[in-house]
């Protein structure tokens, strides 16, 4: 533990880190441009200059020193001002200045640094350069003018997106950066180098100037467009949501998030359910909120318990899940279920469907086995944390299922079952891998389990993880990976068929052979309508999808954005989400709307408040009580062996862009559908 | 004493006098109110009267929708709503200024980095219904044509002092 003296004062900081690290430790600020916590360290900005004694009688780039025992730093001297405001002044010779048409106005780190370390008038006279702006894709704006060279963007695409497709070409003032060949960033995580770029150089094109950062009411929530609960900020408007942030939480999304959390945003004003609809002779008609509850309280009067289901959808809150599960058992209902892709989950134990490695846990992982799951595009921060464990020393990884570039190197063992079986029983090179490996890890995607063998590949996945001892002390390599935001929440408070009780396969052919009069669909449109049958279907949800469309009567409920609701992500963490902005028109809370259809119907239930939702989820399940907290889960039996057919394991995301009602509805996400799933118009740099 | 001389003066009715004295004085003297509205008095360069919205000579809108007037704006008068045009530039679609909000303080012009926004010497803008002063964009813009020549003359004669 070197001892360093800065600016006077002495302080003992951990050897290896670097000046600027102990600076801050210290409670400096040092100027910054090309450092970043996350990325290598590049020292080509120059902005964090210090005095360094012993050493040369110059300034010194603390970002790329070393700490040394006893070394004394001036972070406030004349001659590190003086050599700031050096730095600022080059810096700014080919800087546009353009502040006011640039998006970047209000949160932008050289406009701040110019203000506090910075000459307040420029002495340059000359002409300043301009660069030709690069084609990065639909969602990344570009105007190369404003580049400083930091290589923030150069470093994240290479070391953690891991698509080596940007890089600097040429020297001094002939610098730019491009992408090569005018590819577009075909990376799931290429929107943040927007939040890295210092600069209004890297600008988001579907917020182009939109709005101002002081214009914007922040609020801090959960993502749910995959089963990672990305901590997210969500920027509003009045009534529009404009734009979704990362927030940092080490946990779980470090400080990235993924392309689809941050613009599928635009689907949120599109196709809205905002006022209830009624079908009168085979035409969805607008209604009143009393007349919608009265057809339905008419049909469910008339109908017995057990000719009712609801099938909860994959962003459901987890307090309208309970609002239903009670108006459910109210009505003599036993056919609930949320697992609408038909995913053999058991209900317990815990451990056997969350991802009991937690996903910063994944990092220090050495041999990990994929099965049935394109990481890539079903979590790409988990796949992120993968890259990163394999960047630090050797992971080895393995794949069953679907071929796909994940960024690092991945053994592709097969495609269906068998191989599974193979490495069960030891006939597979992987199985030696993963005996010998210390922290071994498996990943069930739902590619495996959302099949009708789905329980038999789960008791292979459990058998491999009791006989290679995936689970010890410390350390549990076993992990399902879900897709949908609701899943972990609605087995968790049990939104299953109990005995005697339907499971969504159940559900639907009871619909279509006529046992089932009434189905009640929250927000659930990845089913297969078709198989409604003539039911009475009552949709309740917020886009005019799958669901809207076959429904006989909608019930307006609320985005994610708009409603304060509770989550689980995939590794069994509950997270708050908060509401951000208001539901459109007549739409309202999603456990209000059953509250209220509860009177209605006779359903009887008592709650009045989100408060009292929230207690009956912690009666329904202590785990809710514990928010942002996971604990390791007890190792118990689960998994029935059973036959596996041959059939090649499939990801269920067809395509990243576009997975949830939301998504669908969005305009961005509709062009990089077009842009990087269908190919797109290929670019290339013999195009104009 | 001093009754003496209040009763001396109360019966001469020297004040009456002296205030007539006064009077005739300034009967002889010029006018100084204005025939107004067939006359008007001077006005300063920097008088802060109705906004207008300029152009650049070649007909292009100037304000280039930073929302620096919207965001300095005590009152908060001034509404804008912004997105790329056809060419890509930065233009608002909406620019709203709130007539009846606006305290006329000269903030939104100084902010303006372009001098898009400017109070110009117009203040004979009275409305018989408060809508009309709900000023939008189309509005404003044609205030700047009518209003250009005054408006460009009254800048290039404060200039000297900014």
């Amino acid at each position: 533990m070197p001892k360093v003296t800065i600016d006077g004062t002495e302080i003992e900081v951990p050897g290896g880190i670097t000046v600027l690290q102990a600076c801050e430790m210290a409670g400096k600020e040092i100027p910054r441009f090309c450092y970043h916590e996350r990325l290598s360290i590049a020292g080509n900005c120059r902005m964090c200059l210090v005095e360094v004694s012993p050493g040369p009688p110059k300034p010194a780039a603390s970002c790329a020193l070393p700490v040394g025992e006893g070394m004394e730093i001036k972070t406030d001297s004349e001659m590190v001002r003086k050599a700031r405001n050096g730095v600022m002044e080059f810096l700014l010779i080919n800087h546009p200045l353009d502040c006011p048409i640039c998006d970047q106005g209000g949160e932008c780190d050289l406009q701040d640094q110019a203000m506090a370390y910075g000459h307040d008038h420029s002495r340059f006279e000359e002409n300043k350069r301009a660069v030709k702006d690069k084609h990065m894709g639909p969602l990344v704006k570009t105007i190369m003018t404003r580049c400083i060279h930091c290589t923030r963007c150069v470093r994240f695409a290479t070391e953690i997106a891991g698509v080596p497709e940007l890089g600097m070409l040429g020297r001094g003032e002939h610098a730019e950066i491009t992408t090569y060949l005018e590819k577009s960033l075909d990376s799931e995580l290429s929107a943040n180098v927007i939040d890295l770029c210092p600069v209004g150089a890297l600008t988001s094109k579907p917020y182009a100037f939109v709005s101002r950062p002081w214009e914007l009411a922040k609020t801090e929530s959960i993502d749910v467009m995959d089963a990672i609960g990305s901590a997210i900020r969500v920027d509003s408007r009045q009534t529009e949501v404009l734009r979704v942030l990362p927030r940092l939480n080490e946990d779980v999304n470090e400080e990235w998030i993924g392309d689809k959390t941050r613009y599928a945003v635009d689907g949120l004003a599109r196709q809205r359910l905002d006022r209830p609809y009624l079908r009168v002779d085979g035409k969805l008609q607008e209604t009143s909120w009393q007349d919608a509850f009265a057809a339905i309280a008419e049909k469910v009067k008339a109908t017995k318990g057990e000719r009712i289901a609801a099938i909860a959808g994959d962003q459901c809150d987890a307090e309208a899940m309970i609002a239903l599960k009670d108006l459910m058992s109210a009505l003599g209902s036993p056919h609930i279920d949320c697992r609408q892709d038909g995913a053999k989950l058991p209900t317990e134990p815990r451990a056997a469907y969350v991802m009991n490695s937690t996903i910063a846990g994944l990092e220090t992982a050495d041999a990990v086995l994929l099965v049935g799951t394109n990481l890539r595009w079903e979590a790409p921060l988990i796949n992120t944390r993968l890259r990163k464990a394999w960047l630090q020393g050797g992971l080895q990884a393995a794949a069953i299922g679907p071929d796909v570039d994940l960024t690092y190197p991945v053994d592709y063992l097969g495609a269906g079952p068998d191989t599974l079986s193979a490495v069960a029983d030891g006939s597979n090179a992987f199985a030696e891998v993963l005996k010998n490996a210390e922290r071994p890890a498996i990943i069930i995607g739902m590619g495996a389990l959302a099949r009708a063998d789905g329980a038999a590949i789960l008791a292979t996945a459990r058998k491999i993880a009791d006989d290679y001892s995936l689970v010890k002390d410390g350390w549990n390599g076993f992990n399902v990976l879900h897709t949908a935001a609701a899943r972990v929440g609605g087995i968790d408070l049990g939104f299953t068929p109990d005995a005697g009780g339907r499971d969504v396969e159940g559900i639907l052919a009871g619909a279509s052979n006529g046992d089932i009069d009434i189905v009640y669909l929250l927000a659930a449109d990845e089913i297969d309508t078709a198989r409604l049958g003539d039911t009475f279907v009552v949709y309740q949800g917020h886009h005019g999808d799958a669901g809207a469309h076959r429904a006989d009567v909608i019930l307006p409920g609320s985005a994610y954005t708009e409603k304060s609701g509770t989550y689980v992500n995939t590794e069994g963490r509950v997270q708050l989400a908060r509401q951000a902005a208001q539901p459109p028109g007549d739409a309202r809370e999603d456990w209000a709307i059953i509250r209220a259809l509860s009177d209605a119907v006779g359903g009887g239930l008592s709650f009045s408040t989100l408060g009292d939702v929230r207690a009956r989820l912690v009666e329904a399940n202590p785990i809710f009580d514990k928010i942002n907290d996971i604990e390791p889960w007890p190792w118990s039996a689960f998994g029935e062996p059973g036959t596996m057919s041959s059939e090649p394991l499939e990801s269920p995301v067809e395509n990243y862009y576009m997975t949830c009602p939301i998504s669908r509805a969005s305009e961005t996400m509709a062009e990089c559908s077009r842009e990087f799933v269908a190919g797109g118009d290929e670019r290339t740099g013999t195009d104009g | 004493m001093a009754f003496l001389d209040r009763t001396a003066r109360g019966l001469l009715m020297t004040e009456i006098v002296r205030g007539m004295w006064l009077t005739l004085r300034y009967f002889f003297k010029g006018k100084v109110t204005v025939n107004y509205p067939y006359e008007k008095g001077p006005l300063s360069p920097r008088f802060r009267g109705e906004h207008v919205l300029r152009r650049y000579p070649n007909g292009e809108e100037r304000c280039i929708a930073c929302k620096l007037c919207e965001a300095i704006c005590p009152a908060q008068a001034i509404t804008i709503e912004a997105e790329p045009r056809e060419d890509g530039s930065r233009r608002t679609t909406r620019y709203d200024i709130d007539m009846t909000k606006c305290i006329y303080c000269g903030y939104c012009q100084e902010a303006c980095p372009v001098d898009a926004i400017v109070e110009g010497p117009n203040f004979e803008f009275a409305t018989e219904t408060r809508e009309e002063l709900m000023y939008n964009k189309d509005k404003l813009l044609e205030n700047g044509d009518r209003w250009e020549a005054e408006v460009a003359a009254a800048l290039a004669a404060d200039a000297p002092y900014r």
